[in-house]
């Protein structure tokens, strides 16, 4: 569920390249397309769906490289 | 023969329409993450024309922290502030993180220059840095010394 959630705000937000449903978990969204300031709109989005909020330690390029990085990003907001 | 003085660019583009797109999607809370109390009074206007300025100074925000080259995690976007000065043009003006990582990397001075056409936002950061690192860091060549320019 959380899955589908991020690859449907990364093909809203995103504005990637590629389909999204051809970006495996560890690919780098930076190199389909994803900017910094489409991040922003991702991080938002993603706010909005969780209901959680990014602190400014989780600001880095890192934190959105890839789905599985930001499914991970969301486990430490959300906790178990 | 090296003087220990260098300098970093960055650059960025934004399109406008996706700076519009936000601001009508997330309102308030996008531009407050994102934008200084200055930075929104220097964008008045239309929609269109605000979204334009917005746009540009994200571009100057990004190309500033490509200056800056963090490592982990990224300077808060309001700590990269563009300030318009009275006489029109902008400067930028760092806090917190951001003027941390502005010292580590010796940077004495840095240029802005701004600007948007149609649904392209753009801008140009150039840093004036004293530490010497980067002469050397890349190729072990060091780097012939430079002046900066005005931000005009």
């Amino acid at each position: 569920m959380m899955d589908e959630t991020i690859r449907n705000i990364l093909a809203e937000h995103g504005h990637l390249s590629v389909d999204v449903a051809k970006i495996r978990d560890e690919d780098d969204l930076y190199q389909v397309g994803l900017t910094s300031h489409a991040s922003v709109n991702v991080m938002l989005s993603l706010e909005d769906e969780f209901d959680v909020e990014f602190p400014e330690a989780m600001l880095r390029k890192s934190t959105f490289e890839s789905i599985a990085a930001i499914r991970i990003a969301l486990s430490k907001l959300t906790g178990p | 023969m090296s003087t220990g003085t260098n300098i970093r660019v960055g650059m960025d583009v934004v399109a406008v329409h996706q700076v519009a797109d936000s601001v009508a999607r997330f309102g308030t809370r996008y531009l407050q993450r994102i934008y200084t109390e200055h930075e929104l009074s220097s964008c008045a206007g239309s929609p269109t024309i605000r979204a334009a300025g917005l746009a540009a100074r994200f571009a100057a925000k990004e190309a500033t922290i490509k200056v800056l080259r963090p490592v982990g995690h990224q300077p808060d976007w309001r700590s990269v502030e563009v300030r318009r000065q009275s006489g029109g043009f902008c400067t930028m003006a760092l806090s917190g993180h951001a003027a941390e990582l502005a010292d580590q990397a010796g940077i004495a001075d840095l240029a802005v220059s701004l600007t948007h056409e149609g649904d392209v936002a753009a801008a140009v950061v150039v840093a004036l840095c004293h530490s010497g690192a980067d002469a050397v860091e890349q190729s072990g060549v060091p780097v012939v010394p430079v002046h900066c320019g005005g931000a005009e």
